[in-house]
C-alpha cells in the first residue's frame, strides 16, 4: 500500500541500562576512547564506543548481576579479569575486551555450558538461542566433557528429581523447557525490576539452582501476570513464545502501536510472512520504554479469530439473517437508506459514532461523513460514557482537555495519589512504572471503594487509603482540600502567579466551611477524618504529587466536578507545570484522547473548538465545501431518547459496541431497535449488531496505517503489518461511503493526506505529519510552531487558558441512594486478561485467566443473604437484573458490591441505571443500589437474550460473494 | 486442606508476630518455625509470604536455599556424614556405605521407623579428624566402623 519493503528493526542492546549523572569519565576500550555519564558500566561503554562484549546473563533492561562469566575484560594496570557488566567505567582506563587470555578463558566457561546443553535445541538452530551464537561468537569448537556427567538434560536415577525438571506449557502464550535453562536469572530479575511482580526465583542452590514461578509451581498457578518480559528477557530457548515453536522465527518487523488501553505502548510486531509471530515491546517506546502487559505482546490472536466477518451483509429486519452482499451493494444501500430517512424525518434524524479503538484519522473521516455528509452534528464517542468529565473538568480549570504530563514524569513523583483506577489491572505496564518508582521510595496514597492490589501488593504499601463510599468523591476531594487551606499548607506564591487570586480565595473560603471538613465528610463518605487529614497533608508536603485518576472519578452523576476537585487540589499545592507532578486521566481505551482530540462530539470541531465559534467553522466550512450546522448535535443517549420517540432513524456505528457498552442495556436495545437503519463497522457480530440492518466488516490496527493518541497526549503511529483480511481499512469503508453519498470530494489514497487535513485545520496539531512522526518516533500535542515536536509537560509557566481557574465544588449525593429494596451498592471494573467489553479479548488465550464475570460481596454481606463462594446470586437494580457467580472478599467494604463487564452473558449494563454527569452525561457506572439475592442461574432476560442474540447472527452464505 | 493451612496459620502466626517488625526478618522467621515444628511446611510459605508483604517465590527462593529447612519433619535422630574432599579421603566413601547399610536408610532418606534421618554435609570444619559426622547437631570425628555400630545402636535404642 505505501511501499514499505520488508525490514527487521533491529535495537541495540547496550548490556545494561544507562545512567544519568551531571559528571562524565572519559576511557578507552580497544584503543576506541568514549565519554560515558559516571557510573556507566564497561559493558555499555564499550558497546557505545562499537565495541560488542560476549554476554548471556545481562540486557539494558535489568541492573547487572556479573553471573554468565562470558563479559570478562582486561583493564591496564589492574589484576584479574573483572566482569565488564559489573565494572564502572573510570577515567583514563584503557580496557581490552579481546585478548588471547580472555579468548580462552570464555571458551573454557562457554564449553563448560554446552556440556548441559540440549544438543538438539530447536531454538539454537532456529536462532532464538542465545548459546548456539555464543559458542560461535568465543570461537568453541569442541567439548571436551561430553555430555555423560551430571546434568539438567534428562532425568537421571540418583537425582532425587532436582536437578530435572519437566517441560511447564501451562501458559497459554509461552513454554519453560528447564533442561534448555542456564540459571542466569535475567528472567527473575525482569520479573522484578521491570514487571514487578516478583513471581520467579532461583530454586536451591549450587548445581541443584533452577528457576521456578511462585513454590515451584506451574506458571499458570504461579503469581506469575503473563507480561512476557521473562520470555523476553531469556537469552536461551528455555522460556520461548509458543508461537515462535509452531510457527519459526520472524522474518521482518515493523514498530506499531497496540491497541489495547490508554497506555498506547509501541511494539515491533515481528512477522513471517502475513503472520505474527510475536509483539515485542519497542525500548525507544516512550509510553512504555520496552515493556508490555499480556494483552499488548499476547493477546492479538482475535485479529485472526475464525469469528472475524469478512464480507459485509444486510437484511431488511433485525430478525431476518444477515445477507453477504458485495461493498458496492452495501455502500449504496447504506446511501440510499440514509438519504431517503433524511428524506422522509428531516436531516437531524441520522448520525454517527466515532471509535477509540480507531485511528484519529478514521475517526475525523466519520465526523467528518457527519458534519459534511449528513449536514448535521450528531456525532459522539465512546469517551461519552467514559472520560468526557476529563475534557469538560480539565478545559474549565486549566484550559485543555488532557493530562498534563508524560508517563515519564512519573519517575520524579515523590507522592502519588490514584483516584478511582486501578492500574495494575487496567493499565498495567503504566503501573509497573510506578511500582519501580514505588519501590525507589515514593508514597502512594488511594481513593478507592475497593482494596484495589496497589492498596497491598508485595513491595508496595500504601501510605492511606481512603475506602469512600462509591459517589462521595468530591465530598473526600473537597475535605483534602479543607484540610490544605486551613492548615495553610497551599502554596501560595504559585497560586499568586498562576492562578486568578479572586477566585483561590472564593474557592478557599468555600473549602473551608463546616460541612467540607474531614469530620463532617467522615458521615457522608465512611471514610475516617484522621486519613483524610493525614492524605492531605501527604499530597501537600511531600515533594512532589501527582494525581492519577481513572473511570472511577468520571463515571459518577457528578464527575466533571471531581475533574475539577482535582484539578483544584493541583493548582493549590503547585503541583503543576513540571515532571514529577499533574493531573493525569489513565485513558481507557487506546485512542480515547485521540477520538475527542478529533471533535467526534457534537459541541466540538477537531481541536476542542466550540462549534459556534464562527471563527472555526469557516475553516471547514471553505475546505469542505458545505455550511455547517451552528447548533451542537445529539449525544448518544439522547440519540437513543430520540429513536424511542421516533424522530432518529439511522445510525452508523464504527468500532463500537453500544448495546453492552452503554448504561440501561434496556433503553438501548429499545432505541436501536426503533431505528430503520443501523450500520455497525466492527470486526465482529458484536451485541450492537443484534440490532443492526448493515453490517460493514473492520480491520485490525495490524493491518492499517494511522496514528493512535494515548492518555500523555502522545501521537503513536500505527504501521500496516498484514492486508486487511476484510479488503479494506476502516478509513477507506468510511471513505467508499462518503463517496456513494455523493461526496466524491473524498479522494484519499493514504492515512497520511487525512493527517494533513487535521495538522491544517487544527492548531494543536499544526506541525504533525507522517515524517515527523517517522523522524521522532512520536511526538506529544500541542505540536506547533512554538512546540516542533511536541509538549510533554503542559502548563510550564502558566495555564493554556492564561489564569489556572478555581472551581467551587459543592458535593450533591446522587439520585441513586440505596434504601430497604436496594440497600447494596454496586460498582464495576476490570481485570487484567480482559479488556473493555471483551470483545477483543474473549477471542483470545487469556480467557484461561477469567471466563466469567463475578461478583465481589463482603462476607458480612453474604452471609445475611446465605450466599456461599461461587453460588449464582440474582443481582437487581432499579433498571433491570442479571445473574452471576460470586466470589466472596474482604476487598470490597460492607455494603459495597464489584463485578466486571467483560462478558456479554453477565449484562452488567442491565442493571446500571441512566444517571449520568450534570455537565457531559457520562454515565454513573460506579454508583447502582442494588440488591443480590441467592439464584439458580441465568435470568429469563438473560436466556431471551441469549435466544435473540444466537438468532439475530444467522448467515445466509452466498456463493462466490465478492 | 483448608482444615490443615487454618491450623498451620495458628503455629505460625506467634513466630511471624514476634519477628515482623525487626529487620531481616526472614530468616529469623523460618529459623523459629523450623524449631518449632521440626520443618518448614509448604504451605507456611504464603502465610510468611502475606505477612511479610512478599511473594511466595521470593519466601520459596530463601527456603529452598537453606537444606536445614526440612520440607517435612525430620527422624527422632538426624545424621550428618561429611561428604566433602578430606573426608573422602580418609575412607568416607566406605564409611557412606557402611552407614547406609546399617540404618537402611539412604541419603536424603528417614528410616520407616522414623529413628533416623541420613543426610549428606559437605565439611563440618573437622578435616583433621576425618572421616567426620554429625550426630544431633554433636560432632563425631575419627569415625571407623566400631563407631559406625555405636551410632546405629544408640539411634535405635
Amino acid at each position: 500500500m505505501c511501499g514499505t519493503e520488508n525490514r527487521f528493526v533491529e535495537e541495540i542492546d547496550y548490556g545494561t541500562p544507562a545512567v544519568k549523572s551531571d559528571k562524565t569519565v572519559t576511557l578507552t576500550v580497544d584503543g576506541q576512547s568514549v565519554t560515558v555519564p559516571e557510573g556507566t558500566s564497561i559493558m555499555r561503554a564499550a558497546r557505545e564506543a562499537g565495541v560488542t562484549v560476549p554476554k548471556l546473563c545481562a540486557n539494558d533492561m535489568v541492573k547487572s548481576f556479573g553471573s554468565c562469566r562470558l563479559c570478562l575484560v582486561e583493564i591496564e594496570g589492574r589484576n584479574g579479569t573483572p566482569a565488564s557488566c559489573t565494572t564502572p567505567a573510570a577515567d583514563g582506563i584503557s580496557v581490552s575486551t579481546k585478548t588471547d587470555r580472555l579468548n580462552a578463558i570464555r571458551r573454557g566457561v562457554m564449553e563448560l555450558y554446552m556440556s548441559d546443553h540440549p544438543a538438539d535445541c530447536a531454538a539454537c538452530a532456529a536462532g532464538d538461542c542465545e548459546m548456539a551464537h555464543m559458542a560461535e561468537t568465543v570461537g568453541l569448537s569442541q567439548n571436551r566433557y561430553g555430555m555423560d556427567g551430571a546434568n539438567h538434560l534428562a532425568p537421571a536415577a540418583d537425582d532425587h528429581g532436582i536437578n530435572f525438571k519437566e517441560l511447564d506449557v501451562s501458559n497459554p502464550y509461552f513454554a519453560y523447557d528447564p533442561a534448555k535453562c542456564i540459571v542466569c536469572s535475567l528472567c527473575v530479575r525482569a520479573c522484578e525490576e521491570q514487571q514487578g511482580t516478583f513471581a520467579l526465583t532461583v530454586e536451591g542452590r549450587g548445581f541443584e539452582s533452577r528457576i521456578t514461578a511462585g513454590m515451584d509451581e506451574p506458571f499458570l498457578q504461579s503469581e506469575c501476570v503473563s507480561c512476557g518480559a521473562c520470555v523476553q528477557a531469556c537469552p536461551t530457548g528455555a522460556l520461548q513464545e509458543k508461537s515462535v515453536i509452531e510457527i519459526g522465527m520472524p522474518d521482518h518487523s515493523e514498530v506499531t502501536t497496540c491497541a489495547y488501553c490508554g497506555v498506547g505502548c509501541s511494539f515491533k510486531a515481528e512477522m513471517k510472512g502475513e503472520e505474527v509471530v510475536r509483539m515485542v515491546p519497542y525500548k525507544d517506546g516512550k509510553a512504555n520504554r520496552g515493556h508490555s502487559c499480556v494483552k499488548g505482546r499476547f493477546a492479538y490472536g482475535y485479529a485472526t479469530h475464525k469469528d472475524r466477518i469478512l464480507n459485509p451483509m444486510i437484511r431488511e429486519k433485525i430478525s431476518d439473517p444477515w445477507r453477504e452482499v458485495t461493498w458496492d451493494e452495501a455502500y449504496a444501500h447504506v446511501a440510499s437508506e440514509f438519504r431517503r430517512i433524511q428524506h422522509q424525518y428531516g436531516r437531524g434524524a441520522v448520525g454517527g459514532i466515532t471509535s477509540s479503538r480507531c485511528t484519529n484519522e478514521e475517526t475525523y473521516l466519520v465526523q467528518k461523513l457527519v458534519r459534511q455528509g449528513f449536514g448535521n452534528n450528531n456525532v459522539d464517542t465512546c469517551a461519552r460514557v467514559c472520560h468526557s468529565p476529563t475534557g469538560y473538568g480539565l478545559k474549565t480549570t486549566f484550559g485543555t482537555s488532557a493530562g498534563t504530563q508524560d508517563f515519564d514524569s512519573v519517575e520524579e513523583a515523590d507522592v502519588v495519589l490514584i483516584i478511582g483506577a486501578n492500574p495494575t489491572d487496567g493499565h498495567p505496564v503504566f503501573a509497573s512504572r510506578l511500582k519501580k518508582r514505588l519501590r525507589e521510595g515514593a508514597k502512594l496514597i488511594i481513593v478507592d471503594p475497593r482494596r484495589i492490589d496497589l492498596v497491598r501488593m508485595p513491595h508496595v504499601e500504601a501510605s492511606y487509603h481512603l475506602p469512600l463510599r462509591p459517589g462521595t468523591n468530591v465530598a473526600v476531594l473537597t475535605a483534602l482540600a479543607h484540610v490544605i487551606v486551613s492548615e495553610g499548607l497551599f502554596d501560595e506564591a504559585f497560586v499568586r502567579e498562576r492562578c486568578d487570586w479572586d477566585e483561590f480565595q472564593d474557592w478557599a473560603s468555600f473549602v473551608l466551611q463546616p460541612e467540607n471538613s474531614p469530620e463532617a465528610v467522615e458521615k457522608a463518605s465512611g471514610v475516617p477524618a484522621e486519613l483524610i487529614r493525614g492524605a492531605a497533608r501527604l499530597y501537600a508536603t511531600g515533594g512532589n504529587s501527582a494525581i492519577y485518576y481513572g473511570l472511577g472519578v468520571t463515571e459518577h452523576s457528578q464527575g466533571s466536578t471531581t475533574v475539577m476537585a482535582i484539578a483544584n487540589l493541583a493548582m493549590a499545592t503547585g503541583n503543576l507545570g513540571r515532571p514529577g507532578v499533574g493531573v493525569n486521566p489513565l485513558r481507557g481505551q487506546n485512542n480515547v484522547q485521540g477520538a475527542c482530540d478529533m471533535g467526534s462530539f457534537p459541541h466540538e470541531l477537531p481541536g476542542y473548538r466550540h462549534i459556534s465559534e464562527d471563527a472555526t467553522r469557516a475553516i471547514y466550512e471553505s475546505l469542505w465545501g458545505v455550511k455547517l450546522d451552528d447548533e451542537p448535535g445529539l449525544r448518544i443517549p439522547n440519540m437513543l431518547d430520540a429513536a424511542v420517540e421516533g424522530s432518529f432513524k439511522a445510525l452508523y456505528v464504527q468500532g463500537e459496541d453500544i448495546l453492552q457498552s452503554d448504561p440501561n442495556t434496556h433503553h438501548v436495545a429499545a432505541g436501536l431497535e426503533a431505528m430503520e437503519c443501523v450500520v455497525v463497522h466492527d470486526l465482529f457480530l458484536n451485541e450492537t449488531a443484534n440490532y443492526a440492518h448493515v453490517f460493514l466488516p473492520g480491520s485490525t490496527f495490524l493491518e492499517k496505517d494511522g496514528t493512535f493518541t494515548n492518555a500523555e497526549r502522545r501521537i503513536n503511529r500505527v504501521r500496516k503489518v498484514m492486508e486487511p483480511k476484510n479488503g479494506f481499512a476502516d478509513w477507506q469503508v468510511t471513505q467508499e461511503m462518503a463517496r456513494a453519498m455523493g461526496r466524491d470530494d473524498w479522494n484519499y489514497t493514504h492515512p497520511s493526506e487525512i493527517m494533513d487535513e487535521i495538522a491544517a485545520t487544527t492548531p494543536s496539531f499544526a506541525g504533525v505529519t507522517y515524517d515527523l512522526l517517522d523522524r521522532e518516533g512520536s511526538v506529544q500535542w500541542p505540536c506547533n510552531e512554538k512546540a516542533p515536536t511536541g509538549t510533554p509537560v503542559m502548563h510550564i509557566g502558566g495555564f493554556v487558558r492564561g489564569k489556572g481557574k478555581f472551581v467551587r465544588t459543592a458535593y450533591v449525593a446522587t439520585d441513586e441512594k440505596v434504601g430497604p429494596r436496594f440497600p447494596l451498592l454496586l460498582t464495576t471494573g476490570r481485570i487484567l486478561s480482559q479488556y473493555n467489553v471483551g470483545a477483543q479479548t474473549r477471542r483470545t488465550e487469556n480467557v484461561v485467566w477469567h471466563d466469567e464475570d463475578l461478583l465481589e460481596i463482603h462476607p458480612f454481606d453474604a452471609e445475611n443473604r446465605g450466599i456461599r463462594d461461587a453460588d449464582w446470586v440474582k443481582l437487581k437494580s432499579r433498571s433491570g437484573e442479571t445473574s452471576l457467580r460470586a466470589r466472596i472478599t474482604e476487598r470490597v467494604a460492607p455494603g459495597v458490591v464489584y463485578t466486571t463487564f467483560h462478558h456479554p452473558a453477565t449484562q452488567a449494563n442491565v442493571v446500571t441505571t441512566e444517571y449520568s454527569d450534570w455537565a457531559t452525561n457520562c454515565p454513573e457506572y460506579k454508583v447502582t443500589a442494588v440488591e443480590v439475592s441467592p439464584s439458580n442461574g441465568p435470568t429469563e432476560w438473560q436466556e431471551d437474550y441469549d435466544a435473540h442474540a444466537k438468532k439475530s447472527r444467522r448467515i445466509v452464505h452466498v456463493e462466490a460473494a465478492e | 486442606m483448608q482444615q490443615a493451612r487454618t491450623e498451620i496459620a495458628s503455629a505460625v502466626e506467634p513466630i511471624i508476630e514476634r519477628w515482623k517488625g525487626e529487620e531481616g526478618p526472614l530468616l529469623p522467621i523460618l529459623n523459629g518455625i523450623q524449631r518449632e515444628l521440626g520443618h518448614v511446611p509448604r504451605d507456611c510459605i504464603p502465610v510468611i509470604a502475606e505477612a511479610l508483604n512478599l511473594t511466595r517465590a521470593e519466601v520459596y527462593g530463601v527456603v529452598s536455599f537453606y537444606h536445614d529447612y526440612r520440607d517435612k519433619p525430620a527422624g527422632r535422630h538426624v545424621l550428618k556424614l561429611c561428604r566433602a574432599e578430606a573426608c573422602q579421603s580418609m575412607g568416607g566413601d566406605a564409611m557412606a556405605e557402611k552407614l547406609q547399610t546399617l540404618l537402611g536408610v539412604k541419603f536424603h532418606e528417614t528410616s520407616a521407623d522414623g529413628a533416623v534421618t541420613l543426610e549428606p554435609v559437605y565439611c563440618l570444619g573437622l578435616c583433621a579428624c576425618a572421616p567426620s559426622a554429625m550426630l544431633d547437631g554433636d560432632v563425631i570425628g575419627r569415625l571407623d566402623e566400631a563407631k559406625a555400630h555405636e551410632i546405629a545402636a544408640e539411634v535405635r535404642a
